[in-house]
């Protein structure tokens, strides 16, 4: 297995006439935790969602270069979208739990890949809930409304939804900006031991989160990637003064 | 200053509340003189005999059973058809043109009179297809006065599903069908449902589209078949206040088959209803 399990090469996306992402080049290594940061607007989002081909769903979206997760090249057009999704997760800004039961939340990834075995998908259940350490607040209400719980639990259940596919790599979308402080910690004491597992890739607005949660961070200014590289050395020692004045919190 | 600004404030607060009241007030006035006109006609006899003697005597029942034979075909033929088209316009159609042409022959088609639906149906239904004065005829003409609401509530409640439920769905690997099937149409399904009971009650007292393609004016037995021409209470109720021989005499009558009407939308919404409450606190988004 390679140790780079995202790469960006060139990577250009467009929305109609906005050149949204300019030229973009990143490697992201396995077992990693890596911080997206940046500007509202300068392409953060835009970077992340392109690694499971979400902007697929917005009009006029054009995308060129190459992008790959695990050597795979994802506007391929052989690469098949719900293929690319399995491998793929993705946590949402605001906990999105579906309508259904707890249980069902979850297994709800495996009955859409067409599994029906009720063992295997119970045992599923159960590692995913265990992987977002939700299992020992839900294992008595697993059939309790998904919305009965609360806003930091919520996301922990989207994050065991996401995992239950068991993808390689996480993406999260501002996961905590909707949460109070002491569920954020939880999410990111909980982001720590997922990385022994999986690759996460994080857009956060949150500077502190940035630092000390991940281990490699990129900073997009204007749809450019103008630093890229391991987290300690961008805080302590950033090589860009647009990178330095916003971790400095000079502008934001 | 500040007393001229509170003055003003609750003047307009009562002519809003006055208003408003007014509304439930006319509603209330027209289903009283309605009960207090119709129940004296009302007795087990009037919901399950036919009528006799010049419709002068016995009941209504064929009008009750035809009606409730017309609010079902239609519901069978516009339900399907307008919630798929719903969907198509909400979660699948891409040509931002081709969406919006459909949604104003939509408004369009809600916009045209019911009496003209009447002469279509009678021309493509009764006489090119062939199925004669019928069930299935009326049924067909009613379910496309009811087709644009389907479609609109559909619509509209589909929209309001927050879009971040569609992209949980689809970035674990969901299909489009998947992901409308089992995540969207549930939380939408409450007010899709009431829109089915808007367009129930819409199709339960129409009158001009069922004049041509269904409606007897005198039959008092009950249909075999859906080829069958069936009595129905607007009809029924338009013919013994207008072209009876004593029309004076048939008035209780008249106010009983109204009131008959009025029960079944009554009851159609009660049950809709609960139906939305279950399957809306089933699916709660919060």
């Amino acid at each position: 297995m390679s140790s780079t399990v995202i790469e960006a090469k060139n990577l250009n996306v467009f929305y109609k006439d906005v050149h949204a992402l300019k030229d973009v080049n990143l490697n992201v290594s396995r077992y990693t935790i890596s911080a997206l940061m940046g500007p509202s607007g300068c392409g953060k989002s835009t970077f992340l969602r392109v690694f499971n081909r979400m902007n697929d769903l917005i009009e006029g979206c054009k995308i060129t270069g190459s992008a790959l997760v695990e050597d795979i090249e994802i506007y391929n057009k052989e690469t098949k979208v719900d293929e690319l999704r399995k491998k793929v997760g993705m946590v949402f800004q605001k906990p999105n739990p579906f309508p259904m039961s707890v249980f069902e939340n979850v297994a709800y990834g495996l009955r859409i890949n067409g599994i029906s075995d009720k063992n295997f998908i119970a045992a599923h259940v159960e590692k995913a809930l265990k992987y977002a350490a939700l299992w020992d607040e839900v294992k008595d209400g697993l059939k309790k409304s998904a919305m009965s719980l609360s806003g930091g639990q919520q996301q922990r259940l989207c994050i065991a939804r996401a995992l239950v596919v068991e993808p390689s790599v996480i993406l999260m979308d501002e996961p905590t900006s909707a949460l109070d402080p002491i569920s954020s910690a939880k999410i990111e004491e909980l982001m720590y031991d997922l990385k022994k597992e999986f690759t996460i890739l994080i857009v956060t607005h949150n500077i502190q989160q940035a630092a000390r949660i991940s281990d490699t961070a990129a900073f997009f200014y204007i749809g450019e990637l103008i630093e890229f590289g391991k987290t300690k050395e961008i805080f302590t020692n950033p090589k860009n003064d647009r990178t330095q004045n916003y971790i400095t919190g000079r502008f934001g | 200053m500040g007393n001229k600004k509170r003055i003003t404030q609750s003047i307009v607060f009562w002519i809003i509340r006055f208003f408003s009241l007014s509304v439930v007030l006319i509603l209330f006035v027209i289903m009283a003189f309605i009960i207090i006109k119709g129940i004296p006609a009302i007795s087990w006899d009037f919901i399950t005999k036919a009528p006799e003697e010049g419709m002068m005597k016995g009941g209504i029942m064929p009008a009750i059973v035809g009606t409730l034979y017309l609010i079902l075909g239609s519901m069978i033929f516009a339900f399907p058809v307008g919630v798929l088209a719903g969907i198509y316009n909400v979660e699948y159609a891409t040509n931002k043109y081709l969406k919006n042409f459909i949604r104003i022959m939509t408004s369009n088609l809600a916009g045209v009179p019911s009496i003209v639906f009447g002469l279509f149906g009678m021309v493509v239904f009764v006489n090119k297809m062939g199925f004669g004065d019928s069930i299935i005829a009326g049924s067909l003409t009613l379910g496309l006065l009811a087709l644009p609401v389907v479609i609109r509530t559909t619509e509209e409640s589909l929209m309001a599903v927050d879009n971040t439920f569609r992209q949980a769905s689809l970035a674990l690997g969901a299909s489009k069908w998947q992901t409308t099937w089992k995540v969207v149409l549930p939380i939408a399904l409450p007010n899709t449902l009431t829109g089915l009971i808007l367009s129930i009650g819409r199709v339960s007292g129409e009158t001009a589209p069922i004049l041509f393609t269904v409606a007897a004016y005198f039959l008092p037995k009950l249909p075999s078949s859906m080829y069958d021409q069936v009595m129905a209470l607007p009809y029924h109720l338009y013919v013994i206040s207008t072209s009876g021989t004593n029309i004076e005499e048939a008035r209780p009558i008249a106010y009983g088959t109204a009131l008959v009407l009025i029960f079944i939308v009554l009851i159609v919404n009660v049950t809709a209803n609960l139906l939305r409450r279950y399957f809306g606190k089933k699916y709660k988004v919060n």
